[in-house]
């Protein structure tokens, strides 16, 4: 057994479920006539409501963001990096929110629960989501936990363009709009990647046209191919370079030999790729994508983003990664430009790092002195 | 406290906006905030400093104007400073330009290489100066556009920039009296407030 460390950890977590019980109106024009919520706390609210941190996972990401489900975990949420006592999203101080949003598969009402008309699970059925269903579930959860305004909103990559939504669709709910790694809309090659992910999913024979779980299949292999693909696109060549290089695995290129050489990235993906098809639900992956392709922040006002951001009242930190291609540092600077040009308050900084869009998820010092340093200013406005 | 800090603050309104190119760590922005209530904002390309800035509470745009600052539309700001930066920028002419599009007003300082010491040391040991203010060697120093008080000013009359005020500093008392005369020659540092 190993035991976990509990230093700088906000510790044994337990997840809670909220069930809506009011219909949730989406962008599609369908409602979900119920829905469940699973989320995560930590820290704790102070008396005036005032300290809360929203945080918005990203395309497979989760409530699960810091510390562990169990003294036996092995792996603590995906954020722990940056979220508990003394970390740079300090829950000393903080009282931190995270939830898997619908449409997830990691407990909220998404393709895998049943749908109350069929008695059957929803799978390809679900209705599709925009970033602004995920923006509005969360402002009911807040209603829910008697947050009236979020000191601060953080996401990185998906999760920063639900940071941006909120800021113009509730713009009196935010304080401060943390949004690392994002854009405000795809580009053609970013969607050209996600549709190869969908491709590679719908083509998988067990994919069954989405009702896999009735035929008692999954699409393993297609989702697989996906999330490897995706992960290619997280990494930058250099990072790869660095890890892997050209080493082998297995086989050599000795002359005189068939053995094929398998090189360690390919090893490496094929992992990867199986670890995440374990546990992750086609469906959701699909809807996830679409979501994240649909995003575009300026399209209701009138293409013009300064227009959009002057909707907005909050203070904004930007933050992109030198070598990151999924979401180039050039889609933060267009954010930031138009943020400067609609005359809001804004700190941007481009943070030198190999690891590309992946940098969002890791402890890069400078990154979280960064983020630390304005965590200190959105204490002091709490 | 830097000296020039008293003269750019008198030039200030209160609540306006500012954008200071080349911030460093904030400092300057910092009083111009908490002194006059102006809405800041600084530029900055070095990562220390922009964690400090941020620490100190300030709002900066990491980004090099020797790229441009055409992001920053016109008259967004009622007053640009370049403070000890115009002799470290790739084009010092197109960034004034840009300063004056960008804000209403400009302040710029700037070591001036005219001053008597930069001349004795040129004209006796025939070297590069080097002093406290300017520490670098020729070969590895940030200050690639060396100027004089009148160098400026004449740039400033080509461009039709308006001098709107001109501050001088010295190192001694006496050489503050001589340098109403003779700028050029005992200008520390010149301070001016430009406009079109």
């Amino acid at each position: 057994m190993t035991s976990i460390d509990l230093n700088g950890s906000v510790g044994v977590i337990t997840p809670q479920t909220h069930v809506f019980e009011q219909p949730l109106e989406l962008a599609c024009g369908r409602k979900l006539e119920t829905a469940e919520v699973v989320y995560e706390t930590y820290g704790s609210l102070n008396d005036t409501h005032s300290n809360a941190v929203l945080i918005c996972h990203a395309l497979s990401g989760h409530h699960h963001a810091a510390g562990y489900h169990s003294p036996e975990d092995t792996k603590p949420g995906w954020w722990d990096n940056c979220i508990g006592p003394g970390k740079p999203i300090d829950t000393e101080h903080f009282f931190v929110v995270s939830l898997n949003n619908l449409g997830g598969c990691h407990g909220s009402t998404g393709p895998r629960s049943v749908n109350p008309g069929t008695g059957q699970p929803y799978g390809p059925d679900f209705p599709p989501l925009r970033v602004r269903d995920w923006v509005n579930c969360q402002a009911m959860l807040a209603d829910v936990l008697g947050i009236e305004r979020w000191v601060a909103i953080v996401g990185g990559s998906l999760g920063g363009m639900q940071a941006m939504r909120w800021a113009l669709m509730y713009p009196d709910r935010v304080k401060h709009c943390i949004v690392i790694a994002a854009a405000m809309k795809l580009s053609a090659q970013n969607i050209a990647f996600n549709e190869i992910a969908r491709q590679a999913i719908m083509a998988d024979p067990e994919y069954r046209h989405g009702r896999y779980h009735e035929a008692g299949t999954t699409p393993r292999h297609g989702l697989s191919i996906a999330r490897m693909l995706g992960h290619i696109t997280y990494l930058s060549d250099d990072a790869m370079d660095a890890r892997f290089g050209r080493d082998l695995r297995s086989g050599s290129f000795s002359l005189g030999s068939e053995e094929r050489a398998e090189f360690q990235v390919e090893s490496y993906l094929r992992y990867q790729g199986a670890v995440f098809s374990d546990h992750f639900d086609a469906n959701t992956y699909l809807l996830m994508t679409h979501a994240l392709d649909y995003f575009d922040l300026a399209r209701e006002y009138g293409d013009d983003a300064i227009s959009a951001f002057s909707r907005s009242s909050c203070d904004f930190l930007v933050i992109s990664f030198s070598t990151d291609w999924r979401f180039a540092p050039q889609r933060s600077r267009e954010i930031v430009d138009a943020l400067i040009a609609a005359g809001r308050a804004v700190t941007y900084a481009d943070i030198d790092s190999n690891q590309g869009h992946d940098s969002f998820l890791l402890p890069l010092p400078r990154y979280h002195e960064l983020l630390a340093a304005y965590m200190q200013r959105v204490l002091e406005a709490s | 406290m830097r000296p020039d800090l008293e003269v750019i603050k008198s030039w200030i309104d209160r609540d306006t906006r500012v954008l200071d190119l080349g911030c460093g760590d904030g400092d300057l922005l910092l009083q111009l905030e908490s002194s006059l209530g102006v809405t800041g904002l600084g530029l900055e390309i070095d990562p220390d400093n922009i964690t400090r800035a941020v620490k100190a509470g300030l709002n900066i745009i990491e980004q090099d104007m020797d790229n441009g600052l055409q992001n920053f539309p016109d008259k967004s700001f009622d007053t640009v400073i370049l403070a000890h930066a115009l002799q470290a920028v790739h084009r010092p002419a197109f960034v004034l330009d840009e300063m004056l599009r960008i804000g209403r007003e400009g302040v710029i300082t700037f070591p001036n290489f005219g001053h008597w010491r930069c001349r004795l040391q040129l004209a006796s040991r025939g070297r590069m100066p080097v002093s406290p203010m300017m520490p670098y060697s020729w070969y590895n120093t940030p200050n690639i556009h060396f100027c004089t008080v009148y160098d400026f000013e004449q740039l400033c009359s080509e461009k039709g920039i308006r001098i709107r005020d001109r501050r001088l500093t010295t190192q001694t008392r006496s050489d503050s009296r001589l340098a109403n005369t003779w700028p050029n020659i005992f200008a520390n540092t010149a301070i001016y407030r430009v406009s079109r």
